[in-house]
């Protein structure tokens, strides 16, 4: 036990994290490629087309992973930036800066394909759901997030302010859902109901978790990418970037 | 207790030796209110529906224009260092500012809002619904708003950041606050609303000043 917990803080290290890295990317590479070929496979050829929606349901193939990994993302984010306001890790803050561009596209890309999806479903581009809402906030937070750390020149003061406000976010984001959610139901406006979906085929299912993983694992793959970029422009005056890179 | 008194009386002291700063953002905000009937148009029916809506949008861009000062001054001239490393604890003084810059950026517009709502035609039981959503609200506003003063502090464009950063936040206080007012009006009890407006002003308190104050250890560094 005493062996493994030093094994790990041994990664907090940019240096021995650094090639860790580079040796997982092509590994994540590849199961998000294996995975995204199987979901979309899936998605297009085995999924039946839908009795109420037709062909236009299987946007929710890229729709529903994305809004999926844009929540988990934060989450994973304010874990991060939490630890390394915890224990001084470097790696963490550089985790949580590395994560929050692919958050913030995952939250992009949710919307985008929601609103493909609405139009034809709905008759419009955007309703001010409580779900689509709460999406857009989300989205905002990633920008804000992204935005304080780039406006800090200080790359540890950029990390730990980060780290606060991922944190504050992470702190508010149940209480923006609700009140957003109650706001929703209080004003009525819009008559459709996101919550009742038919239940789906099997074969959909499986389609969406295959396309899940793929997200999964696309996004694990572009951080660790990102990180190791982040650490070679934040290391750069160490000895050891100068041999990684040569 | 001592010290957070000292910080309130020495903000408002401060402030009142440049009455414009304050004043400003008070204009602000009779002007933005004043702006909308001007955009939508005349009608009272209209215009009473949205009112809600108007008066609590105008009210969390005016506290946020005298967010930037909240900390500012004293960091450029080196008070914020001096208040890091005194002997009463940090958070204690920052409640203090806060508490400051509430009575200077948002009492005055509680005390405004429901002038602002006769010319929207509310009647009289629901600008007292909207006075107490704001006199609940604007606290709370003050509290999340400088969290985020405290983290843009000294950084670049750091004004515009500040919005961005706080304005997310800020929306909870937006629906619950225009809300108690609109349930008011269509008969519904304002509440549950103001309730949730009390829990969450409740949880700022005790979490706000804790976050400002190591986003302001940060700054100092």
């Amino acid at each position: 036990m005493r062996q493994s917990i030093i094994q790990w803080f041994r990664f907090a290290s940019p240096q021995s994290f650094y090639p860790l890295a580079g040796r997982l990317i092509p590994w994540f590479w590849g199961a998000a490629a294996a995975f995204g070929i199987a979901g979309l496979w899936i998605s297009f050829f085995v999924a039946p087309t839908d009795a109420q929606q037709g062909e236009g349901y299987r946007i929710i193939f890229v729709h529903v992973p994305a809004s999926w990994m844009s929540m988990f993302i934060y989450l994973v984010m304010a874990f991060w930036a939490g630890l390394g306001l915890a224990l001084n890790t470097r790696v963490s803050g550089m985790m949580a800066q590395a994560l929050a561009p692919t958050g913030a596209l995952m939250a992009a890309l949710s919307l985008w394909t929601g609103a493909l999806w609405g139009k034809p479903m709905w008759g419009a581009w955007w309703v001010w759901d409580a779900r689509l809402t709460s999406e857009l906030i989300l989205f905002f937070l990633y920008l804000g997030f992204m935005a304080l750390q780039a406006a800090i020149d200080d790359p540890r003061r950029a990390d730990k302010a980060g780290a606060i406000l991922a944190l504050v976010g992470v702190v508010n984001i149940p209480i923006i859902y609700f009140s957003v959610k109650w706001w929703n139901t209080l004003h009525q406006g819009s008559t459709i109901n996101l919550n009742k979906a038919p239940s789906m085929a099997q074969t959909m299912l499986w389609g969406m978790l295959m396309m899940a993983l793929c997200f999964w694992m696309y996004s694990i793959a572009v951080a660790l990418l990102r990180v190791r970029a982040i650490i070679l422009e934040r290391e750069r005056h160490t000895e050891w970037v100068k041999h990684a890179v040569e | 207790m001592n010290a957070l008194l000292a910080t309130v009386r020495r903000d408002l002291l401060l402030a009142l030796r440049r009455k414009s700063e304050v004043l400003t953002a008070v204009f602000f905000f009779v002007i933005v209110t004043s702006l909308f009937p001007l955009g939508i148009g005349p009608e009272p029916v209209l215009l009473k529906k949205i009112a809600p809506g108007i008066l609590w949008v105008a009210a969390l861009l005016a506290t946020l224009l005298g967010l930037p000062r909240l900390f500012a001054a004293d960091h450029m001239d080196g008070t914020l260092e001096q208040m890091a490393l005194s002997p009463s604890p940090l958070g204690l003084l920052v409640a203090g500012k806060i508490l400051a810059h509430w009575l200077l950026c948002g009492l005055p517009l509680v005390l405004l809002a429901p002038v602002l709502g006769l010319q929207f035609d509310l009647d009289a039981s629901a600008l007292a619904v909207l006075t107490v959503a704001l006199l609940l609200g604007t606290p709370l506003l003050s509290l999340i708003g400088a969290i985020g003063a405290a983290l843009t502090l000294g950084v670049r464009g750091g004004g515009v950041l500040l919005a961005l950063l706080v304005l997310p936040l800020y929306i909870p206080a937006l629906i619950f606050g225009a809300g108690a007012v609109e349930a008011h009006i269509a008969g519904l009890g304002s509440g549950g609303h103001l309730s949730l407006l009390a829990a969450m002003l409740a949880l700022a308190v005790f979490f706000a000043p804790w976050a400002t104050t190591a986003a302001l250890r940060v700054a100092l560094e």
